[in-house]
């Protein structure tokens, strides 16, 4: 018998990736997880997204971001999966034990058989940017204004510049529209938005936002309040270019500028990081460097989709669940995936073929927009797998499935790349 | 009269235009498409354009201030600015329940404006 404190299952986060995670290992026959969210409600950041445009591949249909999540919350609640909120974990280490600290229950530490982390990310901020200017009140990252906006009831300004054209800022461009304030300009310092392209025409073009590309702040005015900004064209280095400058008297900035992975955790248990992507290094069953330490979603790699987050959250608990029984091959991989020209990166990382039920699913982004090319996977000189991409962009993430029986006895690299369509003779 | 798009019916983003041409078969001529779909796009996007709304509105008797409510489906894009002054005018005590009804048939519409969450 499990004593108090010791669990089949933690899972380190309670947004889209950990109630998926806890639904799947549920299934997979873990009867004793426990879900640590230190927010006040299950859910995550999607119960602030309240835009539409999620669920289209799991759901077939187009819910806001409480929808979503409230379907996951209400089918964990319903098989008794335990779960405790306002709880932070400390530490994690390597021995799967985990320190929480909570008000009402104090310090604890619990061990698991297996540990899923599903911690997300977070955004970027001016620090990471270096934003020349003043540092008066008055700038947010466009996620800390929707939470602002979209839960607390909050306005968070009036006049408003946005930098960067990620969704995050789109969305929140219309939604500070919709609320009466003025949207003066979003800023890309790119020469392309990474955000969707049904994002630029309902949230810039339906309300006549301009949206600059290729352009970046070059000046923060104001004391106490944000009072202007100045934007300017960069060159290819992405240096401003002078004379370009456009100012605008404004009291509101949004930063949308990425989003990072947050593995403050994965670290203190030394778990290996990819530094492109800034989550862990993760083998076909969604399995850390560390043996029983599982990831999944934004906290590996920074999606685009929520619905490819519960994908691979499923993924991890699925396989969590059978390393908690004793089930999952240990053992060093057969295969490393390797991003090779255009793409970025891949995950997972490593593949050990005797783990995969039917096939691998390879995820990956490249490093920038083309048209036109063949998506190949190598072992060698030797096709795997080639699929042919009309269209391509880092903004939106590729995956290719090899089914298991192209890769037994294989070992060494996986090479994914962009290679030219031969011309038809 | 020409008119210039950006079809979002799929990733690829079709810079396009449409004009009306009785001659031709769908009345309407395109350039810059790509697909079938994509035309059926542009013929709606300036004839009767509509838009999913999605906003929040004041809750009373719930844990949080805001209620995060959306139309049931989509609405005349030129009636946004309009529902938004009916949502600002709004106010709910709590409980409310995922999928509730707020305000029923929005301009004749048949489009209801419901609970996105429970809260």
């Amino acid at each position: 018998m499990m004593s108090m404190n010791t669990y089949e299952i933690i899972i380190v986060g309670g947004g889209p990736a950990g109630l998926a995670a806890a639904i799947e290992a549920h299934k997979g026959g873990s009867q004793k997880i426990l879900v640590l969210e230190r927010d006040r409600e299950l859910g995550g950041i999607l119960m602030q997204c309240i835009h539409n445009g999620f669920g289209l591949h799991i759901f077939r249909e187009e819910l806001t971001g409480p929808e979503y999540a409230e379907r996951f919350i209400r089918e964990m609640e319903s098989l008794g999966i335990e779960y405790r909120l306002d709880t932070m974990v400390l530490e994690l280490r390597d021995d799967r034990t985990v320190d929480i600290i909570s008000s009402e229950h104090g310090f604890e530490t619990l061990q698991a058989k297996a540990v899923v982390l599903a911690m997300g990310c977070r955004e970027r901020a001016r620090g990471a940017i270096n934003i020349p200017g003043t540092r008066p009140a008055g700038i947010y990252s466009a996620g800390a204004a929707q939470r602002f906006v979209n839960m607390e009831g909050l306005m968070v300004g009036k006049r408003v510049v946005v930098l960067g054209s990620g969704d995050i800022g789109l969305i929140m461009a219309r939604r500070m529209t919709l609320e009466g304030a003025k949207v003066l300009a979003v800023a890309e310092i790119l020469p392309y938005s990474g955000g969707l392209t049904r994002n630029i025409v309902q949230c810039l073009d339906d309300y006549d936002i301009p949206l600059y590309l290729s352009h970046t702040i070059t000046n923060i005015e104001g004391r106490d309040r944000v009072e202007g900004i100045t934007i300017a064209k960069v060159d290819a280095t992405r240096q401003p270019i002078p004379g370009t400058e456009i100012h605008y008297d404004c009291d509101t900035l949004l930063l949308s500028v990425g989003l990072i992975p947050e593995n403050e955790l994965s670290k203190s248990a030394g778990i290996r990081l990819d530094p492109v992507t800034g989550g862990p290094v993760v083998n076909e069953c969604m399995e850390t460097s560390v043996a029983g330490i599982f990831a999944c979603g934004n906290v590996v790699q920074v999606h685009d989709l929520v619905d490819w987050v519960t994908e691979e959250a499923r993924k991890a608990g699925h396989h969590a669940a059978r390393f908690a029984q004793g089930q999952l091959k240990e053992g060093s991989p057969d295969l490393v995936t390797r991003a090779g020209h255009g793409i970025r990166y891949v995950v997972p990382h490593t593949i050990r073929v005797g783990n995969l039920e039917q096939e691998v699913d390879l995820m990956m982004r490249v490093t920038e927009p083309c048209k036109n090319k063949n998506l190949v996977v190598r072992h060698g000189e030797t096709l795997v797998k080639k699929v042919r991409k009309v269209h391509l962009t880092p903004g939106e993430m590729e995956s290719i499935k090899i089914p298991v029986e192209k890769l037994q006895g294989l070992s060494g690299e996986l090479n994914v790349c962009l290679e030219e369509v031969a011309h038809e003779a | 009269m020409k008119r210039e798009l950006i079809c979002i019916v799929c990733p690829m983003g079709c810079h396009c235009s449409i004009e009306v041409d009785a001659t031709a078969p769908k009345g309407y001529t395109f350039s810059g498409l790509t697909c079938k779909r994509g035309e059926d796009y542009a013929i709606k996007e300036i004839t009767e354009p509509t838009r999913m709304l999605t906003s929040t509105i004041r809750i009373e008797g719930a844990r949080l201030p805001r209620l995060p409510v959306r139309t049931s489906s989509a609405i005349p894009k030129e009636r946004i600015y309009e529902c938004m002054g009916m949502i600002n005018a709004l106010r709910v005590t709590g409980p409310v329940s995922m999928g509730q009804v707020l305000i029923k048939d929005l301009f004749g519409t048949g489009v209801n404006l419901i609970a996105s969450r429970s809260l």
